[in-house]
């Protein structure tokens, strides 16, 4: 094979890599941009998902249906909201009593995460979980096939960015959580908005994109109880190089991680892709502390 | 901005400072003291926690004192263990250089490191420290040649340091250098605590802009801390791979991060004790719960959790504060 399908294949893989990560991103980014608290936790939200999706395949399976599209969209509907659960929960009886004070939340993030994370492990055991994906297409590309569920996964995540995108301008819904962004005090004292609704929304709202991400990728890489540090810590490299809180420096970013990390992983080893991601956190500091699209620290 | 609150009123008299370091000093003393009446186990258990309290002390400095919140102190923790490690093995150096060789390599990474995360606040300090300790994490995994990768290497026991024979194989050997690291880092950590740098930390942690006004560098006192704590990192990890004769890429995972925060939280931020009874009831805590579960590290976030919620000073900084020990550095 000669260099540029080799080219193609890298950037079609870092496309993937791109599309699911901006959807990870996205929830992380919005989760600190209204309340301004980082969740450390983000990434055992994700692999709440990809377990859960496995648990409703699996029981979807053992309930006769052999098919594995039904199985896929059942994981598609349940694992989301089974991670949405699970942090309305931790924000009410955590986040909310240290009223977002941003380090506490932090050291409570990290607890919630070892809690989530050892709960699976004691759940579901330490084993790697396969699910099918809903359809067997393999797209023959000349050089080589490329399995069309992937292609799938960028289209499918492409419409969700864009109906969150229009959501968040367009809906009474968007414009709350924007005015919450902006001033969460103003929008409490004179737009009457109940703020505490608002956070525990968007808390539940980041695990559930989170979930939602895995719940796309599992098909292609396996569910396991370790598997959230790697989103984790590539969504805190896009959102800081996108600029924390800005949504479109969080796209803009996971494209930019997402290819890079696509391409270098192809020529050269992954680990090697992963220690130049955290040196490219690096360079944007020293040049531009508050990313690509942030704002200015006031 | 920080999670411990501040400090009592740490007007001082004659009479508190001789208290404050009889108890200070009392500490060595009795682990000394105690320590012939161990069982086997437990004295192993004691040098590993001692050395571990080296690391947790100067995870305290920056964050308990000056209030800053790094997940990325492993890094200096792994230097140390892998340039005293390497240095003994690959280069054959005499142990005693080959600690400092660790304790350097830690000092230069955080220098490096700090220079460029303080240019950051808050979050994005907690986010760009976790980085570079990923990057030097996964670094130690890709050059495997030279670090063994993620089962790491066997440093061969030691048994001449400096030209005199000493066997760092002994149990009691180890215990002398591992209580004589302590000490020496109680000692430094009291001391810059009770100084001036030590009221310019705690005065950074409290409100930034005042100590700018009163014509302090913020950033060079930030980055003194997160060098110091390096340092104090390296020179743990160092021990740790000369003592125990193992160089693990464990050390160096974001755990590692995370368990000094535990610890310094456990037994309270910016209290110069704390470390050392947060790393030992910590320790415990862990040792007996993972012989019942696998999943022993839900305690760690059980337990976080549950500070932040009810506890956020810690068992030193609530007694501190119930008692009004404000002589209690």
């Amino acid at each position: 094979m000669d260099l540029g399908p080799y080219f193609l294949l890298a950037t079609l893989e870092g496309l993937l890599m791109a599309a699911v990560l901006a959807l990870t991103a996205l929830g992380l980014s919005l989760v600190f941009g209204v309340m301004r608290v980082v969740n450390v936790a983000h990434g055992e939200f994700y692999m709440l998902g990809a377990v859960s999706a496995w648990w409703v395949a699996s029981l979807v399976a053992q309930a006769g249906i052999s098919s594995p599209a039904i199985a896929f969209a059942a994981a598609l509907l349940v694992a989301p909201p089974i991670a949405g659960v699970v942090a309305l929960a931790a924000e009410r009886l955590i986040l909310r009593r240290l009223d977002y004070r941003p380090e506490p939340t932090i050291v409570a993030t990290i607890g919630l995460l070892y809690m989530i994370q050892q709960g699976v492990l004691t759940l579901f055991g330490p084993d790697a979980r396969p699910v099918r994906a809903p359809f067997d297409l393999r797209l023959d590309l000349y050089w080589f096939g490329w399995s069309g569920y992937k292609l799938a996964v960028i289209v499918f995540a492409i419409v969700l960015i864009v109906v969150a995108r229009w959501v968040l301008v367009n809906t009474r819904a968007g414009l709350i959580m924007r005015a919450t962004e902006i001033d969460t005090e103003m929008a409490r004292a004179l737009g009457g908005i109940d703020t505490r609704r608002v956070y525990a929304g968007v808390f539940t709202l980041g695990a559930m994109l989170a979930a939602l991400a895995a719940v796309l990728i599992v098909p292609i890489q396996q569910a396991h109880y370790l598997m959230g540090l790697d989103p984790l810590l590539l969504s805190f490299v896009v959102v800081i190089v996108g600029g924390l809180g800005s949504l479109r420096g969080t796209l803009v970013a996971a494209l930019l991680i997402g290819l890079s990390d696509g391409i270098v992983s192809v020529f050269f080893a992954p680990t090697l892709a992963k220690i130049l991601a955290t040196l490219l956190v690096a360079l944007v500091l020293v040049f531009r502390p508050q990313g690509l699209y942030g704002e200015a620290p006031r | 901005m920080s999670v411990v609150a501040p400090t009592g009123d740490a007007a001082s008299t004659r009479g508190s400072r001789g208290v404050r370091l009889a108890v200070h000093a009392a500490v060595p003393v009795a682990i000394a003291l105690l320590y012939p009446l161990l069982p086997d186990y437990h004295q192993g258990n004691v040098v590993r926690i001692l050395l571990l309290a080296v690391y947790a002390s100067g995870y305290n400095l920056l964050f308990g004192y000056t209030g800053l919140l790094s997940l990325g102190h492993a890094l200096y923790l792994g230097a140390g263990l892998y340039g005293a490690g390497l240095g003994t093995t690959a280069l054959g150096l005499d142990p005693l250089l080959a600690w400092l060789l660790g304790v350097a390599l830690a000092a230069t990474l955080a220098l490096a490191v700090g220079a460029l995360a303080l240019r950051t606040t808050g979050v994005a300090f907690m986010i760009v420290t976790m980085m570079f300790a990923q990057a030097g994490y996964l670094s130690i995994l890709h050059w495997n040649r030279f670090t063994g990768g993620d089962e790491g290497f066997v440093v061969p026991t030691v048994r001449r340091v400096a030209g005199f024979a000493l066997d760092l194989g002994e149990p009691d050997v180890r215990l002398v250098i591992a209580l004589v690291l302590y000490s020496l880092a109680l000692g430094i950590c009291y001391a810059l605590v009770r100084g001036d740098v030590g009221r310019v930390w705690l005065a950074l942690r409290d409100d930034e802009e005042r100590v700018e006004l009163l014509g302090h560098d913020p950033f060079r006192h930030k980055l003194l801390a997160f060098v110091v704590s390096g340092v104090l990192a390296g020179a743990a990890g160092g021990a740790y791979a000369l003592l125990f004769g193992y160089v693990g890429a464990t050390f160096a995972t974001i755990q590692y991060s995370i368990l000094a925060l535990l610890w310094v939280l456990v037994g309270g931020a910016a209290t110069v004790l704390g470390p050392l009874l947060g790393t030992a009831l910590m320790f415990y805590l862990v040792d007996i719960l993972s012989g019942y579960t696998a999943a022993w590290l839900f305690a760690v976030g059980a337990v976080l959790v549950a500070l932040v919620l009810v506890a956020p000073r810690g068992v030193l900084g609530t007694l501190r504060h119930r008692f009004r020990w404000s002589w209690l550095p």
